[in-house]
């Protein structure tokens, strides 16, 4: 599996990640790399296989829904106290609507 | 009393007996931390006044005549992935510099209940992304054991402090290796417990059907206390286990004649080497310990790597969306817009090896691949979990060389991203099974270099791994 630069620019894009053009570059030929070698994987048929989305124990062992009842949280004022900005009660961001 | 050497059972008895308070211990570590932790760089940060103030508890505790803990005075390390209350936790990257988090962990609230004393924070990769430690944002770790060789990774400055004598204990955190390797390159002991034995809360995601905390220690019995103290449902992960805790320090001292053990032919063919040699010195003497030595075969272990590569980078590429500067500390100089508040906070956050595993990620996520790619893994995952429970029906545990190679010299693998994966062979299948696994010093290479023993057992039987974990130890010391 090949990844172009642009494909790259694109993946980018999805994940929101600024890239500079040596990185573009960088990928293309690094993903490119792991692609190819994560095809192995087709070497195998599936197609009967249940795919393992949780790691498999009994499930008595996991029973893993609480009661739905309020319990405490974060104050607000404790809650922003990591954010780069606030005011208001609010993680405050650039405007994006114009008044 | 030798700070460096020191273990858990050896503080409690100094303690019981009043030959040293807790605050006098406490501050004799954090001395020894601050003068050592320079040539490793294993800590990123101490934390004297909070573990001060621990130690006092703990000394008022045996005044007043009352049990103090399964680890009254114990001086604890904890890797920067865990988040603790007040206390800065970076995951060893730009994008956290400055966090400071509003809880604690469940681990860490459980080890501070047991009067563990949690001396700093230990440096790792970033977001426990890596394989030796060098994609720490704030600078490798040194091996303690080979000043010019890494620790491991990703856990390895709690392997480091360990291994230092600069911590008693310390948590770390593994996804596909993250304790067993360090721990292996060296020299002490490490356990990825089974997936869900110890709860994750406050364990900043990376791939979360993979994320473990696990305990490193000098000793079986020292891990098997920490983990006893810190494992158990958690009502806040939903993911942690119902499954009550055995007693895992009382349950390894019995024997281990007549315990079936599997060797794994793909473990072994083209281990060549020191290391394939002294596993086979390990597992002559398991031999001599009377356990029965029996070849079984875990044919999917060739694919494991190419899925382990699909299901963390995807989960990795979720997890990590939410830094994106509205909420976590940084946010980029360069946010005149939404947009570009986003791509810039997370293109100057992050380094390499987490942009690397976010693109990778959000490809094999993103339309018109998810089956072909993540689906796909998820499927294979499952062919390599039934080897293992296939494997178990025949033998009590398995026993495997944790890596391929010792601790390597720094900057030997770094420009190969594909290569330093690969190196992560035999780490990986346990990790995606979500078995018990843990690596145990099993001697040294003619140059010096410390090499360990993987024991895998199959879901939550830590007891058994490590009462043959225990029995070989005592063997071999």
């Amino acid at each position: 599996m090949k990844l172009t630069e642009e494909q790259v620019r694109y993946v980018a894009d999805l994940a929101n990640l600024a890239l500079s053009p040596e990185e573009t570059t960088h990928f293309a030929d690094e993903l490119s790399q792991i692609l190819t070698y994560v095809d192995k994987l087709n070497e195998l048929d599936t197609a009967n296989v249940e795919p393992m989305a949780q790691v498999l124990f009994d499930v008595e062992d996991t029973a893993t829904m609480r009661a739905d009842e309020a319990g405490q949280t974060l104050p607000v004022e404790v809650a922003l106290a990591n954010a780069p900005l606030s005011g208001a009660g609010h993680f405050k961001v650039p405007l994006v609507i114009e008044k | 009393m030798n700070v460096a050497t020191l273990t858990i059972p050896e503080i409690r008895k100094a303690l019981l007996a009043k030959a040293c308070s807790a605050e006098e211990l406490c501050r004799e570590a954090l001395a020894f931390a601050e003068t050592e932790n320079p040539s490793t760089h294993a800590y990123l940060h101490l934390s004297p006044e909070r573990a001060l103030d621990g130690a006092r508890r703990v000394d008022a505790r045996i005044a007043a005549g009352e049990d103090p803990g399964a680890l009254a005075g114990v001086p604890v390390a904890v890797k920067d992935v865990i988040v603790t209350k007040g206390l800065r936790t970076t995951c060893a990257s730009r994008m956290l510099e400055n966090f400071v988090p509003p809880y604690d962990a469940t681990a860490v609230e459980r080890l501070e209940a047991a009067g563990g004393l949690i001396i700093g924070k230990t440096n790792c990769d970033e977001f426990a992304m890596g394989s030796s430690n060098e994609n720490s944002a704030f600078g490798p770790v040194r091996n303690p054991v080979a000043l010019d060789r890494v620790p491991g990774g990703s856990s390895g400055g709690s392997a480091a402090v360990v291994a230092q004598g600069t911590a008693v204990v310390s948590l770390g955190s593994d996804t596909g290796g993250s304790i067993r390797q360090p721990a292996s390159f060296c020299g002490v002991v490490g356990i990825t417990p089974t997936y869900g034995r110890v709860s994750r809360y406050g364990l900043v995601a990376f791939a979360s059907s993979l994320d473990h905390i696990g305990p490193f220690a000098r000793t079986v019995e020292d891990a098997a206390t920490l983990l006893r103290v810190t494992a158990g449902r958690d009502e806040r992960d939903a993911t942690s286990a119902l499954a009550p805790v055995d007693d895992y320090p009382a349950a390894m001292a019995a024997d281990v004649r007549g315990m079936k053990v599997g060797l794994p032919k793909e473990y072994f063919a083209g281990l060549a080497s020191e290391t394939g040699d002294l596993i086979a010195k390990a597992v002559d003497q398991l031999k001599e310990l009377g356990c029965d030595i029996v070849d079984i075969s875990l044919p999917h272990t060739d694919y494991a790597i190419a899925t382990y590569y699909i299901i963390c980078t995807a989960e990795a590429s979720s997890n990590l969306a939410r830094y994106d500067g509205a909420r976590y500390t940084f946010r980029s100089p360069n946010s005149g817009t939404l947009e570009g508040m986003y791509r810039n906070t997370r293109g100057e956050g992050f380094g390499a090896e987490c942009k690397r595993r976010i693109m990778l990620g959000t490809y094999v996520l993103s339309a018109g691949y998810y089956d072909a790619y993540y689906r796909k893994a998820q499927k294979v995952r499952n062919l390599i979990t039934q080897d293992f429970l296939r494997a178990y029906e025949q033998v009590d545990a398995i026993v495997a060389p944790v890596s391929p190679f010792p601790a390597f010299k720094l900057g030997e693998k770094m420009s190969d991203p594909l290569e330093m994966y690969l190196s992560d062979i035999y780490t990986i299948t346990g990790s995606l099974a979500g078995i018990p696994c843990m690596s145990v010093p099993a001697g040294r290479t003619s140059d010096g270099l410390p090499v360990g023993m993987q024991i895998l057992t199959k879901h939550f039987d830590e007891a058994g791994m490590l009462r043959l974990a225990r029995a070989y130890e005592r063997a071999t010391s």
